[in-house]
């Protein structure tokens, strides 16, 4: 039966050209933006070199303070002292690790001036990130805790520095401050914003490393849960630890929230989070907005293709009413009219596939993003498929029931009229 | 299906005698159909009582308008009468849901369209599969063997892979009797078979059609405009008005 619906939905499509050429640009075009979209997420927080063991890392972006007398609240990365006599204390982490967001660094060759990233990172960093090494390593725990004047370098900089990137050992002078490289790292994408940087120098070298009692300071911290099972219990561990924190400045400061998380609720209770606390990661919120966008997104293509197939079932009224009088029952002709839709979704999602690989290939070209190469990984891949299908779902559904709906009297004298 | 039909209330309450010894396998009591629209209501049947024996060929005659079209399609059961009783094999089929209307059509009933309604997309042997697909539990292979042995009965055979717009008028007809014959159905229901073909092409079509009554002992009912081809069959059945005249 299937090969059948097969054979007649291929015959169907090839019938009426024009029609097929719009219904496909509708849902390729459509599902080319959606995968562009979907491509350009997956690179930011999945799971990449150096982000491999993503799902076992949760980030602590700020502390938050809530102040007395309505005057708002302060967010702020963290400070020395809270990592070192907090986070670092906790037990199920299997590591904590420091990095910054990366900062302006001027670095001069022999003729022009080199702008870099900088980002500052303890021993540990580089133990939970994976960063491929062209050359050298990465500084260790012993060289951060001497504040060595050591650094590793990206294949750009090294390139543009020293023209090569054998260089391990040589020195590079950032900031009027001499270095001596480490290790050579390829090229990360300045969409990995946890990873990115073109130099990174032990934190204990950072202005900000400065030992007092404040919370707040210049550091993220990423944890390394021991597996991705026992990201929840870090968490919770964490806000543990939180509770127990004392108020710094009570007559100022009413309250201080952080929060560890995962990569992308990390962001959301950032950015979607509204209350003082924001306790709410506001995941469910994020995910239901981004569905209902790509949804509303859909509508339109969607719409068009019901209203195209509706019009085209009158044209087929005669093979409905034959496929009626000799047995079909309704849920027979929803099937077939679903098979045939699936099949045009399918060719569109396919087709929609290669025209995002197109797109990226010029975004790519354009280097919008530092490093960032977006490509479509199997995941994207996968969820095109589902999206397809989806595509195919919505806008044969109703065509279909109608359909089926068909007197099929009418239908065999060509009216299309219902029953 | 059968066992469906063998259990159902009316199967036990509705024990329907054979007519003149042969077994009825249609039979329409007082049917009315009237069709209606906010300003005019048109009778298209009238008080219709009527019986199909098992191996009959009947035929059924009148003048445009009068309702034998709609008589078919009732006995098809597309349609709904407005009232009267429809039974088949003795049993009242307004008891069952669309889906067991659909699977008693899939069973019983083969239909012959005048303007042969195949499907232009699919070659002859698709069109003549078309029934089959409907038919539980019936493998492709099966499928295949029952169209091929349907379309050898119409004389096809060499013509299986062609697609109808490749076929004369007279040569989709007989794709068109195929596909009613390949589900092994009791009663085939022909709308004026012949009135697009030439005398010559409606001749083969009917004898054809006679071919299977008598050989293989399949029901026919057959709506004609053409006397000469009714006189060869059994009974001639004549309307008016929506009203049986004889």
């Amino acid at each position: 039966m299937l090969r059948s619906y097969l054979k007649i939905a291929w015959k169907v499509l090839m019938r009426r050209k024009f029609f097929t050429f719009i219904s496909l640009f509708g849902v390729s075009f459509t599902l080319m933006i959606l995968l562009v979209v979907m491509a350009i997420f997956d690179h930011a927080v999945g799971a990449a070199a150096p982000l491999k063991r993503i799902d076992r890392m949760l980030f602590v972006n700020t502390i938050r303070h809530q102040m007395t007398d309505g005057h708002g609240w302060m967010s702020q990365p963290a400070s020395v002292h809270f990592v070192d006599d907090y986070v670092r204390k906790l037990k199920t982490p299997e590591k904590v690790g420091v990095t910054t967001v990366s900062a302006n660094a001027t670095a001069f060759t022999k003729s022009k001036l080199l702008p870099l990233d900088m980002a500052y990172t303890d021993g540990n960093f580089w133990q939970i990130m994976d960063y491929d090494f062209l050359g050298g390593r990465a500084f260790t725990g012993a060289e951060v805790a001497q504040a060595q004047h050591v650094c590793v370098i990206n294949e750009a900089t090294a390139r543009a520095y020293f023209g090569t990137t054998d260089v391990v050992g040589r020195t590079i002078e950032i900031d009027l401050k001499r270095y001596r490289v480490a290790g050579v790292v390829r090229n990360v994408s300045a969409a990995q914003i946890y990873a990115y940087a073109d130099v990174w120098v032990p934190y204990t070298l950072s202005p900000q490393y400065i030992k007092d009692t404040r919370l707040s300071g210049e550091f993220l911290v990423v944890l390394l849960a021991p597996s991705a099972a026992d990201v929840p219990a870090v968490s919770a561990e964490y806000q543990q630890m939180m509770r127990q924190i004392p108020i710094p400045q009570p007559k100022e400061v009413k309250a201080i929230y952080s929060y560890a998380d995962p990569i992308v609720p990390g962001f959301t209770r950032a950015f979607l989070g509204n209350e003082p606390s924001l306790q709410n990661d506001q995941l469910t919120k994020f995910y239901a907005l981004v569905g209902g966008l790509a949804l509303l997104f859909m509508l339109l293509p969607v719409l068009n293709l019901v209203n195209l197939n509706v019009t085209r079932i009158l044209e087929r009224s005669g093979e409905i009413g034959v496929r009626k009088a000799f047995g079909a029952a309704g849920a027979d002709l929803v099937g077939q009219f679903l098979v045939e839709n699936l099949v045009l979704a399918l060719v569109g999602g396919l087709l929609g596939l290669g025209l995002a690989a197109g797109a990226l290939a010029i975004v790519n070209e354009a280097h919008p993003i530092a490093y960032a190469h977006f490509a479509l990984s199997w995941s994207v891949f996968g969820w095109g498929m589902v999206l397809t299908l989806v595509f195919g779902l919505m806008s044969g559904v109703y065509p279909a029931w109608k359909m089926s709906r068909l007197n099929p009297v009418a239908a065999l004298r060509g009216a299309g009229e219902q029953k | 299906m059968e066992n469906l039909l063998a259990n159902s209330p009316e199967a036990r309450t509705s024990p329907v005698a054979p007519l003149n010894g042969a077994a009825p396998v249609l039979r329409l009591t007082n049917i009315e159909k009237v069709y209606q629209t906010k300003t005019i209501e048109t009778v298209a049947l009238n008080q219709v009582t009527l019986t199909i024996n098992r191996g009959e060929f009947v035929s059924i005659m009148g003048p445009s308008g009068c309702g034998k079209s709609t008589l078919l399609s009732l006995m098809g059961l597309l349609d709904e009468p407005t009232s009267g009783t429809i039974e088949v094999d003795g049993r009242p089929v307004t008891a069952y849901t669309d889906k067991e209307l659909a699977n008693l059509r899939n069973l019983k009933i083969g239909f012959v369209f005048q303007s042969y309604h195949l499907i232009n997309d699919l070659s002859v042997v698709d069109n003549v599969e078309v029934p089959l697909l409907y038919r539980k539990g019936m493998s492709g292979k099966e499928r295949r063997q029952r169209a091929l042995q349907a379309l050898d009965k119409v004389g096809l055979s060499a013509r299986t892979a062609h697609f109808p717009g490749q076929l004369s008028g007279g040569q989709r007809q007989r794709v068109a009797i195929a596909r009613a014959l390949a589900g092994g159905p009791e009663i085939i229901l022909a709308d004026e078979p012949t009135g697009n073909l030439d005398s010559v092409m409606g001749e083969e079509i009917m004898d054809l059609l006679l071919d299977l009554n008598r050989r293989d002992g399949v029901t026919v009912v057959m709506v004609t405009h053409d006397e000469q081809q009714a006189l060869k069959t059994e009974r001639v059945i004549r309307f008016f008005d929506g009203s049986q005249v004889s």
